[in-house]
C-alpha cells in the first residue's frame, strides 16, 4: 500500500517532471499572427525554486527558460499566455491589471490564455503564493517591454525625435502636441516583431500605479452570475459518454474477482478493466450508475489500519528522526537551564479535507493517438506528465487545458481524475466526462496531513525566551521556524507513515505549526503573568511582524477590552511565504451547553505592495472563513481503511451563520515587492480563537479542531 | 422506454424523455444543457443546485423531475433579460461576491426566493435564508451585502 501514498506534492516538495517538452519559441510564434510578441526569460522566477528544490531547478535549467509571453495583435487585442490557472483566487483579474498598468491599455482589451499546455509556457503549478510575486512581475516586465516597442514604432512612424512627447493611453499611442494618435495594433503594419527580454527590464514603481493598486471587478464575473461559464464538470463534447469508476471498499483493498456480465448487458455501456482499475462509460449519468451497480466485484481487504482515534500515536511511532532540514542555534540544554519557567506541551491536528465545491472532474478525448484532457487542476503540466506516463506516450501527444475551476485550495495538484477519464475514453473510443461524487472527493482525493507537535521551552521571569525546541511529526515543515528571538533553538520535522493519502492544503503545515507555536506562546505569557501582546512584542524584533501585530491589536481594541463573564479575547501572529499576519478574536463560551461562538475577528495583513485591494480583501476574508472550519470543527474520521464521514451532512464546513463580523486591516507597503496572499491569512486564525477560549473559560485546547463537539467534553 | 414529460423551464416548454425518478438537476444539465445549476453534494446540503420551482427554491439534486408537473422552473440562465442583468446578478458583480463562482448561481437563486417572500429583508434574514448554501471560498459577508444591495435596488425600482 505504501507506494500508493507517495505523493509528488507531499509537503509540496515538488519535483519537476523528468522531461517536459515546453512549447518552443518557434512553435509558439507559429501560433500567433502579426503584431508585437514579447518573450520573457525568467531566471528570476526560478530563483525561489533553485534555493529550495535543487533537483527540480537542475532539471528545469535544461529546458527553454521562457516563462511568459505576450502578444499584441493587429486589432490591438492583447493576449497574455501563462501556465497559471484560475481557481477562485482571481489571479486572472490581478494579472490582467498588472499588464494593463504597464502597457497602458484598458483591462477589457486584455485576454489571459491560461493553463493550456499547447499554448502557454511551462509552469510548475499554481501554488505556494507565487503567482503574484513571480508571474505578476514577469508579465509586468513583458508588458513594459511591449510598451517600449510600441513607442519606438510610433517614433519611427511619425519621425519625432524621441518617445518623450508620446503617451500610451486607452490602447493608442498619442502625440498630443501634433494632435494625432494611432492604435497599438496598427503600428506593426503586418510585421511580426519579436522581442526577448530578461529579468532586469524596468518596472513602474508601485507609487505611480494607476490601474494596479485599485479595485478591478472580476474579469469573468458576468459569465459566472449568468451561469454561462463552463467549468470542466459542465462541459459536453459531441458523442461524449459519462464515466464512473468502481472504488474499493477500503484503502489498500485488492480486486479478487470481477463479473462484468450484468453491466455489459446494458445497451451503450463500455466496461473497462485494466489491472486494479475498473470503470464504466455510458451515454448518461443514470445508465453509468446502473452499470456501476451491476458490476459484481469481490475484494481482498487488508487489516490493521490506524483510526482517527489512534493515528497520533501511530505517527509518533513511525516517525523518522530526520526529515527536511533541522534548524538549530545555540544550546537548548543551556537555554532551558537559564530559564525561570520551563514548559512542555503536545499539540495535535486532525486530517482535514479541502472540500472544493466543484469536485474533481475531467473530460478526455483521444484523436489519432493524441490525448486532450480538460480538467480542474493546479498543475496542468504536472498532470500532462502524469498522463504521458500512464499511457506510455510522449508529452508532446498530450494536451491539458484548465477551464477556470470551482476552487482547489491546494487540493487539485494531481491528475487521477484525468487519467481515469482518459482510460475510459481510450476504451470507449469516444470522449468521456468523469465528475467525482462528493463521497469520492472526500475519500479518494488527498487530505491535509494530520500531525503531532511537541514543544519544550524556557522563559525568564521578565518574559524573555531562553529556549525553544519544536518537533513536528508528519504534518510538514512549512512555517516551522519561530519568528521570535530565541538564543537557543532546535526545530525538526519528522516525516511519518501516514495512513491516509496526504498532500498540499492552503498554507500547508504553516497553519498547524503556527497553532502550536502561538498557543504555546500564550501558555508562556500566562506562566510569567504577562499580557499576550506585550509578551510577543517583548520577544519580537521583526518590524513587519510587529507592525501587523500592533495594527490588529489597535483596530481590535485589545488594550481597552473590558472583561465580561463567558467572554475572552485571543491573538496570534505569523509569517509565511512573504506575508505577515496577525489575528485577534473574541469568543463567547457557554459553559453549560459547551457552545463556543466566535463573536468577531480582526486581522491585519501585509504582503508588500497591494495589486488589487478588493481581490486581496476577498482572499483574506476567504482564508479567515476557511480557517474557522479547521479551527473549530473540521476533522476526517476514519477506521479500517474507510472514511466514516464522507458527506457534507457529516463533515461541517463554515456556513453563513458561523461567520462573525470580520474586520481586515491591509498594510500596503508600496516600497516592498508584492507577495502572494491566498494562503498566509489563514495561519493565525486557529490559535487566536484557541487563546480566546482559554481567556474566556480557562480551558487550554491543544488539538485541532478545537471544539468539534463543543467545549463540554473538555476537562478543564 | 422512459416516458416523455413536459417541463416548463425559463418560460419555454420542453419535452423531455426521462425517468420520473431522475433528478431535476440531471434533466436540466443533461437533457436541456442548462449547466448553471451545479452538482455539489447530491444530498441537498450545499445548495449549488438551487433552482426555483413555482417561485420557491428547491434543491434540484434531490428533486425527482416527475414531481414538478406543470409548475414553472426558473434557472440562473432564465434570470437576465437579454444583456440586462437581474438586480441580484448585478449586485453580486458590484459587491465582488464570489471567488471561484461555483456556488454563485445557487446563491442567486436562493436569494431570489427570499426576495420574492421578503422584498426588504434584514441582514439576519438573509443569513438564515441562505444557511443551506455553502460558499467554500468564504465570501459570505459579500453575498449578504449583495443581496441587501439588490433588495434596495428592487425596492427603488418597484417604487418608481
Amino acid at each position: 500500500m505504501s507506494e500508493q501514498r507517495i505523493e509528488p506534492d507531499r509537503y509540496e516538495l515538488k519535483k519537476a517532471p523528468r522531461y517536459h517538452f515546453a512549447l518552443s519559441r518557434r512553435q509558439f510564434l507559429g501560433t500567433v499572427g502579426a503584431g508585437v510578441v514579447v518573450l520573457v526569460v525568467a531566471r528570476d522566477g526560478l530563483s525561489l525554486d533553485e534555493q529550495e528544490f535543487g533537483e527540480a531547478a537542475m532539471l528545469r535549467a535544461s529546458a527553454d527558460p521562457i516563462s511568459a509571453w505576450l502578444h499584441i495583435g493587429e486589432d490591438g487585442a492583447v493576449t497574455v499566455f501563462t501556465g497559471k490557472v484560475e481557481v477562485g483566487q482571481d489571479i486572472r483579474t490581478s494579472l490582467t491589471q498588472a499588464v494593463a498598468e504597464e502597457l497602458g491599455v484598458p483591462p477589457a482589451r486584455i485576454t489571459l490564455l491560461m493553463g493550456d499546455t499547447d499554448r502557454v509556457p511551462y509552469d510548475a503549478g499554481t501554488f505556494g503564493s507565487r503567482s503574484t510575486p513571480q508571474t505578476g512581475t514577469q508579465l509586468r516586465r513583458a508588458a513594459a517591454a511591449a510598451r517600449g516597442t510600441l513607442l519606438r514604432l510610433a517614433v519611427e512612424r511619425w519621425g519625432v525625435d524621441d518617445a518623450s512627447q508620446l503617451a500610451l493611453a486607452d490602447g493608442r499611442v498619442v502625440h498630443r502636441a501634433a494632435g494625432r494618435s494611432v492604435g497599438i495594433g496598427e503600428l506593426t503594419g503586418g510585421r511580426k516583431l519579436v522581442e526577448t527580454i530578461d529579468a532586469d527590464a524596468p518596472l513602474r514603481p508601485a507609487e505611480r500605479w494607476t490601474i494596479a493598486g485599485t479595485p478591478l471587478p472580476k474579469v469573468k464575473g458576468p459569465d459566472i452570475v449568468t451561469g454561462r461559464h463552463r467549468y470542466t464538470s459542465d462541459m459536453r463534447l459531441p458523442g461524449m459518454l459519462v464515466g464512473k469508476v468502481l472504488r474499493p471498499p477500503s484503502f489498500g483493498a485488492r480486486l479478487a474477482s470481477l463479473d462484468t456480465t450484468g453491466a455489459e448487458a446494458i445497451p451503450g455501456v463500455v466496461v473497462v478493466r485494466d489491472g486494479e482499475f475498473v470503470g464504466v462509460a455510458a451515454p448518461d449519468e443514470a445508465t453509468a450508475n446502473r452499470a456501476l451497480a451491476a458490476l459484481r466485484a469481490e475484494w481482498e481487504t487488508t487489516s490493521s489500519h490506524p483510526s482517527h482515534r489512534d493515528v497520533f500515536e501511530h505517527l509518533r511511532r513511525t516517525a523518522s528522526g530526520s526529515g527536511g532540514s533541522p534548524g538549530a542555534r545555540g544550546d537548548i540544554e543551556a537555554g532551558l537551564a537559564a530559564a525561570d519557567e520551563r514548559h512542555e506541551a503536545s499539540y495535535t491536528a486532525a486530517y482535514i479535507a479541502h472540500v472544493p465545491l466543484e469536485p474533481r472532474a475531467a473530460v478526455a478525448q483521444w484523436d489519432d493517438g493524441k490525448l486532450t484532457v480538460w480538467t480542474g487542476t493546479q498543475r496542468p503540466f504536472g498532470v500532462r506528465a502524469e498522463l504521458a506516463r500512464a499511457f506510455g506516450i510522449s508529452e508532446e501527444r498530450v494536451r491539458v487545458l484548465v477551464p477556470d475551476t470551482g476552487s482547489a485550495y491546494g487540493g487539485k495538484h494531481t491528475g487521477e481524475t484525468a487519467i481515469e477519464a482518459a482510460r475510459l475514453a481510450k476504451a470507449a473510443q469516444r470522449p468521456v466526462r468523469l465528475v467525482w461524487t462528493r463521497e469520492e472527493e472526500f475519500t479518494w482525493a488527498y487530505f491535509r496531513p494530520g500531525g503531532v507537535i511537541d514543544v519544550k521551552s524556557g522563559v525568564r521571569r521578565d518574559g524573555t525566551l531562553t529556549a525553544w525546541e519544536f518537533h513536528n511529526y508528519n504534518s510538514g515543515a512549512a512555517g516551522i521556524r519561530t519568528p521570535y528571538d530565541v538564543p537557543n533553538v532546535r526545530t525538526q520535522f519528522h516525516p511519518a507513515d501516514s495512513p491516509l493519502r496526504q498532500g498540499s492544503y492552503r498554507a500547508l503545515a504553516a497553519t498547524f505549526n503556527n497553532f502550536a507555536r502561538e498557543t504555546h506562546m500564550d501558555e508562556l505569557a500566562a506562566r510569567v503573568g504577562m499580557d499576550p501582546l506585550a509578551f510577543r512584542l517583548h520577544n519580537l524584533r521583526d518590524e513587519r511582524l510587529r507592525a501587523v501585530l500592533e495594527a490588529a491589536a489597535e483596530r481590535f481594541g485589545w488594550s481597552r477590552w473590558q472583561q465580561r463573564s463567558g467572554r475572552g479575547i485571543g491573538l496570534a501572529c505569523g509569517v509565511e511565504k512573504g506575508g505577515y499576519v496577525a489575528t485577534c478574536a473574541e469568543v463567547e463560551v457557554d459553559r453549560a451547553s459547551g457552545r463556543v461562538r466566535v463573536l468577531r475577528i480582526v486581522e491585519a495583513f501585509e504582503c508588500g505592495a497591494v495589486v488589487n485591494p478588493d481581490g486581496l480583501r476577498n482572499q483574506v476574508e476567504g482564508a479567515i472563513v476557511m480557517g474557522l472550519g479547521g479551527a473549530l470543527w473540521e476533522a476526517v474520521e476514519f477506521e479500517d481503511g474507510r472514511i466514516l464521514n464522507p458527506r457534507l451532512s457529516q463533515y461541517r464546513v463554515p456556513r453563513f451563520g458561523d461567520v462573525p463580523p470580520i474586520d481586515i486591516v491591509l498594510l500596503d507597503r508600496k516600497d516592498l515587492p508584492s507577495a502572494g496572499a491566498g494562503e498566509t491569512p489563514i495561519i493565525a486564525v486557529a490559535p487566536a480563537i484557541g487563546n480566546a477560549i482559554y481567556a474566556a473559560a480557562g480551558v487550554r485546547l491543544r488539538s485541532l479542531p478545537l471544539v468539534p463537539h463543543g467545549l463540554a467534553g473538555t476537562a478543564p | 422506454m422512459a416516458p416523455v414529460l413536459e417541463l416548463r423551464v425559463n418560460g419555454r416548454l420542453h419535452r423531455v424523455q426521462a425517468d420520473p425518478a431522475k433528478s431535476l438537476l440531471a434533466v436540466l444539465r443533461e437533457d436541456l444543457d442548462l449547466t448553471g445549476a451545479k452538482y455539489g453534494c447530491g444530498e441537498g446540503q450545499c445548495g449549488a443546485c438551487t433552482v426555483l420551482v413555482d417561485g420557491r427554491a428547491v434543491r434540484s439534486c434531490i428533486t425527482p423531475v416527475g414531481s414538478i408537473g406543470a409548475r414553472p422552473v426558473l434557472t440562473i440562465e432564465g434570470l437576465a433579460d437579454g444583456d440586462a442583468l437581474h438586480p441580484l446578478q448585478q449586485a453580486f458583480l458590484d459587491e465582488g461576491a464570489m471567488q471561484c463562482g461555483y456556488c454563485t448561481p445557487g446563491m442567486i437563486m436562493a436569494a431570489l426566493d427570499l426576495l420574492g417572500r421578503a422584498p426588504a429583508p434584514a441582514e439576519d434574514e438573509v443569513r438564515r435564508a441562505l444557511e443551506g448554501n455553502i460558499c467554500r471560498c468564504g465570501t459570505y459577508s459579500r453575498i449578504v451585502r449583495a443581496v441587501l444591495r439588490a433588495a434596495g435596488t428592487a425596492t427603488e425600482a418597484g417604487n418608481e
